[in-house]
């Protein structure tokens, strides 16, 4: 109705801004961060040459960034319903910790290791989720305490960093999918493929089967209730505190999984592992249009926000400001701008209300 | 919102009993913290008198250690209990802007060049270290009042960006400050035996506690926490207040942050004031003051504060390795908040009226 009575007022505006400003919040916040991913690829190709150019580096944001997008898909879900999670990171270097010392300390197998960073992703989620729902503290407090009970827990497992030399796990790690049919020439003039890992592999499968769940399962469709407006979803039927605990749930559960494929690309455990994870798992949630008050966001912006913020990292060490400070603070600077965005958003949006 | 709206009825209910309470939990916490080393090891409170490097004579002790290093979590527990109570969230900035204004220090003294002399008289670094700090207390705290941002995630940008700027400055160079005189504000004056950073904690509760007794600051502050909309209707300007208390925050981060770079006589970005987020917000809660904003009790705060040194101390005295600590104050933190939360809150009370007077230590 609102939209309705805006599209009256605005008969004279151009068509194309006219149909930006009736878009929801979440098409509208998406459509920002494609145009924003697509805009900083096609300046890395125009200015930054060469690399940007084949196939290859593309897959290779997504093989350097797989457990990042998990980690992320599961913010997302979190966000969604309200909440927020910052003990991704920590929990992501104690499944690889975990899983590295259970490989080459207890002889472990590679199936036992996968159980393992299932289960540390599950006991943080049911925890937090259970906290966080059904006592009613603040997700912000809970998940921090995660995160340090997280990185404590780290040095307590094993206080030395080491890499992973178990023979099933290093055939696992090495093993490339190739993609028909995309590839570049080499140097030596013949045509290779390009491929990605397991890891992506794993990461893509979980963002297909997101999508779905938040389109059209129950859950996904309460997850967007309770977020947007918690009264009215409990005036609605809706379970409230089973929907904000479920999300916790899925978020730990792809904390753990992405702790894994984190683990698969590094095949190393150390404690100093994932620092800063939470921040840019939160960073591409919200650079994917996901609301920090919740009820707005997708799975597909996120997908694009976590590339978005690979672009950034490529763009920034290829221009030769290669100190790892500069990563952090242009990370920090795109989260401060996508923030003020969404701020504005809102404001615009209460606006509409008011007429 | 629900949550908020149950921590208010809760503080309507018994304001009397919870002001009263409230200086009963560190305090508990405390004698429970200093039973248990009685018992595993009485020459804990032991406190002697040796001599420091330059033939001072001073006290030590683990008692001392506790008041030292206490220091700068009860200046950060002042800015943060503002923060809190205004705005209902933390911020856990707090270490990163700690390396802010300790590399912002060593930058003004040390030159460009990174000399061992002082270049500028220490008084003018803090200084510009002060005004550094609020400014990216103003930061924040735009974003929070301002831009309607939740305050940990508006200061989860500077957690992040914080430590990188702080090494931008000094281009990621390590100045050493070679001057004695650098190092007296964190350790000892010439012949005083009590460590320096203890003083300047009590002169920041003694500033405190006049602007508290002497300026609207925490009427206004509390006023805001607990209902925005109606400290407005009653003339107060809310994001005003919340903008201030970042700013305040911002002050108390630059004090720490001097001790912080005196002790060492230089600075280490990702290590200094490790975690010492969580343990701010750890003397907050543990102060009983509700982390969702409204009345706050600054003295149960600053004592808070020294508890949680106390058991970090008492972790180290057992061998806790250091970066395992986060750990087992993780635990402490969870336990603390579940405890407070009013489901919990209302199964206890049931609880101490089957059982009367006898459980009151648990509830604490």
């Amino acid at each position: 109705m609102f939209a309705a009575m805006t599209n009256n007022e605005k008969t004279r505006a151009p068509k194309l801004t006219d149909r930006f400003r009736n878009l929801n919040d979440t098409g509208m916040l998406l459509t920002i961060t494609i145009i924003v991913f697509f805009a900083m690829y096609i300046f890395a190709i125009l200015f930054l040459g060469e690399g940007f150019r084949t196939p290859q580096t593309f897959f290779n944001l997504l093989n350097t960034n797989g457990a990042l997008l998990i980690t992320s898909c599961g913010l997302c879900v979190v966000m969604i319903a309200g909440g927020i999670d910052i003990s991704v990171g920590g929990v992501v270097a104690l499944v690889s910790m975990s899983c590295a010392v259970y490989l080459d300390y207890h002889d472990g197998s590679v199936l036992g290791s996968i159980g393992i960073a299932v289960g540390i992703g599950l006991a943080f989620g049911l925890v937090q989720g259970f906290l966080v729902a059904y006592l009613d503290i603040q997700p912000f407090i809970v998940t921090l305490a995660g995160m340090f009970f997280a990185r404590g827990m780290i040095t307590i497992v094993h206080d030395a960093p080491f890499n992973v030399a178990h023979e099933g796990f290093q055939t696992l790690k090495n093993t490339r999918v190739e993609i028909p049919g995309v590839g570049s020439v080499n140097k030596l003039g013949v045509f290779v493929n390009s491929y990605v890992e397991i890891g992506v592999v794993v990461a893509v499968l979980i963002v297909v089967i997101l999508f779905f769940v938040l389109r059209w399962s129950k859950l996904g469709r309460s997850l967007y209730a309770v977020g947007g407006n918690r009264q009215s979803a409990l005036m609605l039927g809706i379970n409230v505190k089973r929907t904000v605990f479920l999300s916790h749930v899925i978020c730990g559960l792809l904390a753990g999984i992405g702790g894994f494929v984190y683990f698969l690309h590094v095949g190393s455990g150390s404690a100093s592992h994932a620092m800063g994870m939470e921040m840019n798992a939160i960073a591409s949630a919200i650079i994917g249009g996901t609301m920090l008050t919740g009820g707005v966001g997708s799975i597909v912006g996120t997908l694009f926000g976590v590339l978005s913020l690979a672009v950034i990292q490529n763009i920034v060490s290829s221009a030769g400001l290669d100190q790892a400070w500069w990563t952090g603070i242009t990370i920090a600077a795109m989260l401060c701008l996508f923030l003020v965005i969404q701020s504005i958003v809102m404001a615009r949006k209460k606006k509409m209300m008011k007429k | 919102m629900s949550k908020n709206e149950g921590k208010r009825l809760d503080t309507q209910a018994m304001p009397a009993k919870r002001f009263n309470k409230q200086l009963l939990i560190p305090l508990a916490a405390l004698a429970a913290l200093a039973l248990f080393n009685l018992i595993v090891d009485p020459s804990f409170f032991k406190i002697s008198i040796g001599e420091n490097s330059a033939g001072d004579p001073v006290l030590s002790g683990y008692l001392i250690t506790i008041l030292d290093y206490g220091s700068e979590l009860a200046i950060l527990a002042i800015g943060m209990t503002l923060v809190t109570a205004a705005s209902g969230g933390q911020d856990i900035s707090v270490g990163a802007g700690i390396a802010i204004a300790g590399s912002v220090i060593l930058r003004v003294v040390c030159g460009s060049e990174g000399s061992t002399e002082m270049q500028a008289p220490l008084i003018v670094a803090f200084l510009i270290a002060c005004v550094v700090s609020m400014l990216f207390g103003a930061f924040n705290g735009t974003l929070v009042a301002y831009f309607k941002i939740q305050p940990m995630v508006a200061t989860l940008i500077l957690f992040t960006a914080g430590r990188s700027i702080a090494a931008w400055i000094n281009n990621n160079e390590l100045p050493t400050v070679a001057d004695p005189s650098f190092a007296y504000f964190g350790g000892f004056f010439p012949g005083v035996p009590i460590p320096s950073p203890f003083f300047i904690a009590v002169a920041c509760m003694i500033i405190i506690a006049l602007v508290l007794k002497f300026t609207n600051l925490g009427l206004y502050t509390q006023a805001v926490g607990i209902n925005g909309s109606s400290s407005r209707l009653n003339g107060i300007n809310p994001e005003f207040i919340k903008f201030l208390s970042f700013v305040i925050l911002g002050l108390c981060v630059a004090v720490a942050g001097f001790i912080k770079v005196s002790r060492l006589s230089t600075i280490n970005y990702s290590v200094i004031a490790k975690d010492i987020e969580m343990d701010a917000i750890l003397a907050v809660a543990l102060g009983g003051n509700a982390l969702s904003g409204g009345k706050f009790n600054m003295t149960a705060s600053i004592l808070g504060a020294y508890v949680i040194q106390f058991l970090t101390t008492t972790l180290y005295k057992m061998d806790v390795q250091s970066s395992a600590l986060s750990a087992y104050k993780a635990i402490v933190v969870i336990a603390l908040v579940v405890l407070s939360t009013p489901v919990v809150r209302s199964y206890i009370s049931k609880f101490i009226k089957m059982i009367k007077p006898k459980k009151q230590e648990e509830v604490v």
